[in-house]
């Protein structure tokens, strides 16, 4: 009960009090909405569904990662992060409130190109059911390798730059917006090695029918890197943070 | 209450604390006393678990702090070195927050809250964010933090740095009112009077090693065995400081200035023979006075450090 109340406590603080801080609008909101909407717009009629996996994707991975940064990073260098690591609560706990709050606002971000595709488009052939639990496990990755950038940067700018690296570069080799049998074949390999593309299948599938992975590989495949990030991260806070 | 043996911390190939051991008593106020980059804080981070010894232990009411972390943490408050609250949260919330943190039911730690903003005379700030807070403001929210959860041991780090006067004096005040209710408090400062105001027990650190710990009369024998008196007199005593040497066997007579005169002696100065020959000679004592050392010249004594090197630190504290 005790451990309930700390959890729940630091995630509505998490909630409170980043959601609307400037690095997530610009990086978290904005960027991924005018992304949508430039697409939405250059490409009316049939070519939304194609671009929806895409738009989502994104919209999770800016979103996530970009609020991770902010509250990690804002957190440690006011040294109020300090907080949480002195409170009898465990690391895994602390973590999973940091991280839930990341994941709510990753799939609220997901949403957002839905929205706006129902103003274009019928989305009756939408598997809603699939699409939860996807848009689900895609922020719980994107928000743990969030984390694993977190714990290596000292501020929120650091954290942004550091992100980008990862980010843009999984954009165009997920499979997204370019399909991963067009890649070179030396990049292949990096995009089967990326949790964003079996997301990224899972999405497709759900929305336009078509993916080359079983829905239960890519799952399974997303579920093995959230514990693989996850255990990475703990074992750099243990070594970065704990000195 | 807690009891530190053999605790070591090295970085590589520096050593910041060095094989120190002590022992603070339940309900007492113990002092680290030492400059800046003593190890003061490098020994609490140890016992608040937010570094690894490398060698030693740590038990705080009998807990294992090394092996039983987290536990040792829910009877422990902590004060860092800065006032580290939540800036977007007002001062309200950042007591209720941190109540939650230890688990707290929504009720008490409201309660418990009020009551400290009051205690701390901070309730009017209540719904002020952390952020538009004095500096001294800050700190006293931060020990409020620190004692929501009624904590049995409370550590503070440097608690009176970078503060002005007054909210320095309500500080120590604070102290002192949480020793008469039984908390037990660690506190480390570089403030040399600030420990001899307020701790029952104090150790000098320097160089990652503790120099001398006791009590405050109990360091300031350990320096010095001799008895001194300062008499200050109507004459001047330089023409019978000769007499007053062979009239008290034993004893040393320094003149300072016109009329004030310094007597020594290894055994304790019994007053009225030395007024009495005073007396005889025409000249009136005005005012005798045993001289002991102070604090500070125990501590530059046993460290070999400066009390210049701790007014530095205080400087680059920052203290108004």
């Amino acid at each position: 009960m005790k451990s309930l109340i700390a959890f729940w406590n630091i995630l509505k603080k998490d909630i409170k009090n980043y959601y609307l801080k400037p690095p997530n609008i610009s990086w978290g909101i904005i960027f991924p909405l005018s992304w949508s909407l430039m697409q939405l717009i250059r490409s009316p009629g049939k070519n939304i569904l194609e671009l929806l996996p895409g738009l989502m994707a994104m919209s999770i991975l800016f979103g996530t990662t970009s609020m991770l940064a902010v509250t990690i990073t804002f957190e440690r260098s006011g040294r109020s992060f300090e907080r949480l690591m002195l409170a009898p609560i465990s690391l895994n706990l602390m973590l999973l409130a940091k991280i839930a709050g990341t994941i709510i606002f990753g799939m609220f971000n997901a949403f957002v190109p839905i929205v706006f595709a129902s103003f274009f488009i019928d989305l009756k052939g939408v598997n809603f059911g699939i699409i939860l639990p996807a848009v689900f496990m895609i922020a719980l990755s994107s928000a743990l390798m969030g984390l694993m950038i977190a714990v290596s940067a000292k501020q929120v700018f650091e954290a942004q730059t550091f992100s980008n690296f990862f980010r843009f570069p999984m954009l165009f080799l997920c499979g997204l917006f370019i399909p991963i049998s067009d890649l070179p074949v030396f990049l292949r390999p990096i995009s089967y090695c990326l949790p964003l593309t079996y997301g990224a299948d899972i999405l497709k599938g759900a929305i336009t029918g078509v993916n080359i992975f079983s829905p239960v590989l890519s799952f399974c495949m997303l579920l093995f890197f959230s514990v693989a990030l996850f255990l990475i991260s703990k074992h750099n806070i243990n070594r970065k943070w704990v000195l | 209450m807690l009891a530190v043996t053999n605790l070591t911390k090295t970085y590589g190939d520096f050593t910041a604390v060095n094989n120190i051991s002590f022992e603070v008593q339940k309900g007492e106020i113990f002092g680290f006393l030492g400059p800046n980059g003593a190890g003061k804080t490098s020994t609490i981070n140890m016992m608040i678990g937010l570094a690894r010894p490398t060698a030693g232990e740590i038990l705080i009411n009998g807990i294992d702090a090394i092996k039983q972390t987290k536990k040792a943490q829910s009877i422990m408050g902590i004060v860092a070195d800065e006032s580290n609250l939540y800036n977007e949260m007002d001062g309200f919330d950042n007591l209720c927050f941190c109540a939650a943190l230890y688990g707290m039911e929504k009720s008490e730690r409201e309660t418990k809250a009020r009551h400290l903003l009051e205690e701390f005379r901070l309730k009017d700030a209540g719904k002020r964010p952390f952020k538009a807070y004095s500096k001294g403001m800050k700190r006293k929210l931060t020990i409020a933090a620190a004692l929501i959860h009624s904590p049995q041991i409370l550590f503070l780090d440097e608690p009176t740095t970078g503060i002005d006067v007054e909210s320095s004096r309500q500080i120590r005040k604070m102290i002192v009112a949480l020793k008469e209710q039984g908390t037990t408090v660690f506190l480390t400062t570089h403030y040399i009077e600030e420990a001899e105001r307020i701790c029952d027990r104090i150790a000098f650190i320097a160089n990652g090693q503790i120099v001398a710990s006791g009590t405050t009369s109990e360091l300031m024998d350990s320096v010095s065995h001799a008895h001194a008196i300062r008499f200050v007199t109507s004459k001047s005593a330089e023409n019978i400081t000769a007499e007053l040497k062979n009239n008290f066997k034993g004893s040393k007579v320094a003149v300072q200035g016109d009329n004030t005169f310094i007597m020594e002696s290894e055994e304790r100065i019994s007053l009225l023979p030395v007024m009495n020959f005073l007396n005889d000679k025409g000249i009136d004592v005005y005012e005798a006075k045993e001289l002991r050392p102070s604090l500070e010249d125990v501590f530059v004594k046993l460290t070999g450090i400066e009390s210049s090197e701790l007014k530095r630190d205080d400087k680059k504290g920052g203290r108004k």
